[in-house]
């Protein structure tokens, strides 16, 4: 009796490990079969031509840039956002701190609130400012998206050393601050993956950018401008009823994906390297 | 229903002792045991026996063997997919490495208490009837009696019978050793192993732990790795001394201590290296 | 010199502070502007006429949300279901039972599937899952359906938080000391005896994280549901209908919120419902888990 329940539970677990693996392959499957083909050298280095949603020329270079504007702003804002905020209440505040304990808890609630409140909280910012639909407008949203995510990544490093490198540094005479730029040091590999993490999960949101940076055929050339993403080229395009303008939307989604994939990998990589070279 | 607090029942009646039919082999028997760990050659060639119903001491340096050599005897190498074992282990006339043995019963018959305590995620009296509860033991009342049993026998019965129902992980480290080791004998074992069981712990518990297990050898085969010469001196009836994963002498404590017949034992118990 | 980099410390100390200040105050505005804007609209209406109507009608000034927190929670519900036995099965087998090569390569395959962007898995899902309940399942079921459904928004919710719950279980199921099993193996316990009675025992705070944190994460998911939900407004009758679920919601009208009176608060206090049902949940939840801390001490 006790036998037959191991072998009934062995057979679920197997299937369901089974089941989730054979997903993964049919997704990135499917993300294939429909974008290599439309995938060219054409697609990916010249903007839409006759509108987006219904001008059969052109690719999605207007996605790519505008996103790739768009992460790069804002992953240098959250940086120095994100790196002293960590730095501060690892090293400098003592380790049972109140305010680092309510700064945990406040960033991990942020850390949950779903991009759309971001999206429509930068909306809000925009209108106040007086801003329109723009590049500046998409940076602001995805600025406050990645924030948390990245605290919360570097943290997570940041926890792991060890006390006694602090005081070893404090007792050579060393300022907050001159310790600080040491520990830093130590946290690059901790940093790069938590900047890749941050990547992945600002390039891929749609609802960040859906109300505040617009969308546009071309490629910005000031902050102020609104801009295309790679998101959002897959989500406007996909439903058009003209074929070649769907295939552009698959061919977004395929880039992205690959970008995705680049980054999952070489964040894997470095957090190896990192736990590698551990005291 | 109310249960009483001390069952009237005195005298556990212990179970007899599931021997083969003219068996006449010593309680334990290793024959010829080697053990890989990968590539590694880490247990060479042990035979050893261990006799009934005393308390046999395995020492030497750290990195000899003797915890890995002690946890072969309930196989508690099986999960561990890069370790191999050839050679035959004898428990009650039965090879525990052959390819048909059967794995949970053997393990019944032996307590292993580790060296950091380890209680499990529940109550104190569901620690206790864990292991009679798995094996079919039912009954309320029944349990009760078993845990106030074991936790007699420890010595932990006054300690803890305001709160049976509470979390095990509240007590103290030599409490939570001693529970160990009523929770072990409360599947009824005829081999107690210890591995390193007092190393985690302070002075007193150890005393009260050592003290336990010199009141057991008289039911049970104890088989005890210890980390520190004096403990085996104190304690042990059997001495098998390792050095670099293989047996070098084994005999009376009296006789290793005081007439050890190899060089490599006389160096380490007179503290040459440790 | 030690002057200079005396101010440069300090400079950095307040640096810091006010940044880690500002970053938590962000938290507040958050929260507090969309109040602000959604004031308007509360009250105008009376906050229990807007959560428990379901009439939506702005043009003719009929905010009702009723029926969107109703789809909102059906999907959120059809996921966690599907999601969590699939999760647990998986873990569990992973940590205990596969090998180190398949635990490592899985670690891969879990990692990848997080990062894929919810945009992607929307456009699976309208390839794949919708034609297959439109076809394959619904006929059994229903007498029509277009496949944009609750259950599709369900189904395409539940792959995206799989990974997520896994990736928190194998650390949880990882983290349970080696001591703990082997003492339960050496009283006599199987393997699946020890994995019922202590490892999962064990596990049973890291497990209940898991799942708040992928509740709150599904609850919020906009643009994969978005795709293959439907956005009807009437309240969903089966599964197998089209529903709306409150991101949605905001993400499909923030265009014409500017030309309705009253819409763009209405959105706003769509956001704010999302923003306080979550905060709430994650608090709530986080001072349950150190109940149970404390308690059982597990």
């Amino acid at each position: 009796m006790k036998k037959l329940e191991e072998k009934i539970f062995k057979f679920l677990m197997i299937g369901s490990t089974a089941l989730i693996l054979s997903l993964l392959l049919y997704i990135l499957y499917i993300i294939l079969k429909k974008g290599l083909p439309s995938l060219s050298w054409e697609m990916i280095s010249q903007i839409p031509s006759g509108g987006f949603y219904l001008g059969k020329e052109g690719g999605i270079l207007n996605a790519i840039m505008g996103s790739l504007y768009l992460i790069f702003f804002s992953v240098l804002i959250s940086l120095c956002i994100s790196v002293p905020v960590v730095m501060y209440l690892n090293f400098t505040l003592r380790r049972k701190s109140k305010l680092a304990a309510i700064a945990r808890l406040t960033f991990d609630v942020l850390f949950g609130i779903p991009s759309i409140v971001y999206g429509a909280f930068g909306f809000t910012l925009m209108i106040y400012f007086g801003l329109q639909a723009s590049l500046l407008g998409g940076i602001i949203a995805i600025s406050l998206l990645i924030i948390p995510v990245m605290i919360r990544s570097i943290d997570e490093v940041a926890i792991l050393i060890p006390n006694e490198l602090v005081e070893a540094t404090k007792s050579l005479g060393a300022t907050n601050y001159e310790t600080i730029k040491v520990i830093t040091r130590q946290l690059l590999p901790g940093i790069s993956t938590a900047v890749l993490l941050s990547i992945g999960r600002g390039i891929g949101d749609a609802a960040t950018v859906l109300f505040t940076a617009g969308y546009t055929d071309s490629i910005p050339s000031s902050l102020m401008q609104p801009t295309a993403s790679l998101p959002l080229a897959i989500f406007f395009q996909l439903s058009s009823p003209i074929e070649e303008v769907q295939n552009r939307a698959y061919s977004a989604a395929l880039v992205l994906t690959i970008i995705i994939l680049i980054l999952s990998f070489s964040a894997r990589y470095f957090s190896r390297r990192l736990s590698k070279n551990k005291i | 229903m109310e249960l009483l607090t001390e069952p009237l029942i005195k005298e556990q009646p212990k179970q007899t002792r599931s021997r083969k039919p003219g068996c006449d082999k010593p309680h334990i028997e290793v024959e010829k045991l080697n053990l890989y760990i990968q590539n590694n050659h880490i247990l060479k060639n042990i035979s050893l026996s261990i006799p009934d119903k005393s308390i046999t001491c395995i020492i030497g340096p750290s990195g000899c063997g003797k915890t890995t050599l002690l946890r072969t005897f309930n196989r508690l190498h099986d999960d561990n997919v890069d370790v191999r074992i050839t050679g035959k282990l004898f428990v009650d006339c039965e090879d525990i490495y052959a390819k048909d043995a059967e794995v949970t019963h053997i393990r019944k018959k032996m307590g292993l208490l580790a060296q950091r305590p380890c209680s499990l995620p529940m109550s104190i009296q569901d620690n206790v009837v864990y292991g009679p509860r798995l094996h079919g033991v039912r009954g309320k009342q029944k349990l009760h009696e078993i845990a106030y049993h074991q936790l007699s026998a420890v010595g932990l019965w006054d300690e803890v019978k305001d709160r049976l129902k509470t979390p095990a992980s509240k007590l103290s480290i030599g409490q939570q050793q001693r529970l160990c080791l009523a929770r072990g004998l409360a599947v009824e074992p005829d081999i107690i192993l210890g591995d390193e069981a007092t190393s985690a712990l302070d002075p007193i518990s150890s005393k009260t732990i050592e003290e336990l297990f010199v009141s057991l050898k008289d039911k049970y085969t104890i088989v005890l790795v210890t980390h520190t010469l004096r403990q085996a001196k104190r304690i042990a009836d059997y001495v098998a001394f390792m050095y670099m994963g293989e047996l070098i002498e084994f005999g009376t404590a009296d006789q290793v201590f005081n007439n050890p017949k190899h060089k490599l034992t006389q160096e380490y118990i007179s503290g040459g290296f440790s | 010199m030690l002057k200079g980099r005396l101010r440069k410390d300090r400079i950095a100390r307040h640096y810091m502070l006010t940044v880690t200040i500002l970053a938590m105050f962000v938290l507040l505005l958050i929260g507090g502007g969309l109040l602000v804007k959604s004031l308007p609209i509360i009250q105008e209406k009376g906050l229990w006429t807007l959560l428990s109507t379901s009439n939506w009608r702005p043009f003719k000034g009929d905010f009702g949300f009723a029926s969107y927190i109703v789809s909102t929670l059906y999907v959120t519900g059809i996921a966690i279901v599907i999601a969590l036995p699939l999760s647990l099965l998986t873990s569990i087998y992973i940590i205990e039972y596969a090998s180190p090569k398949i635990l490592r390569a899985f670690s891969s395959v879990v990692d990848l599937l997080s990062g894929i962007p919810p945009v992607i898995y929307g456009v699976w899902g309208t390839l794949t899952i919708v034609p297959f309940i439109s076809e394959t399942l619904a006929p059994h079921y229903v007498e029509f359906s277009t496949g944009y459904s609750a259950l599709a928004g369900g189904v395409v919710l539940a792959i995206m938080i799989i990974p997520l719950i896994i990736s928190i279980l194998m650390e949880v199921f990882g983290a349970v000391p080696k001591e703990m099993r082997e003492a339960s193996m050496s009283l006599g316990a199987t393997k699946w005896q020890t994995v019922k009675k202590v490892v999962i025992r064990k596990s049973i705070p890291g497990i209940v994280a898991a799942v708040v944190l992928a509740i709150s994460r599904a609850f919020g998911e906009t643009i994969a549901v978005l795709m293959v939900c439907g956005n009807f407004t009437d309240l969903p009758k089966s599964i197998f209908d089209a529903c709306y679920p409150i991101p949605a919601l905001i993400a499909n009208n923030y265009g014409e919120m500017m030309s309705v009176p009253k819409y763009e608060s209405a959105l706003m206090f769509a956001a704010f419902l999302l923003f306080f049902i979550i905060v709430v949940f994650n608090v709530i939840s986080r001072i349950v888990l150190i109940q149970i801390d404390k308690r059982y001490q597990l």
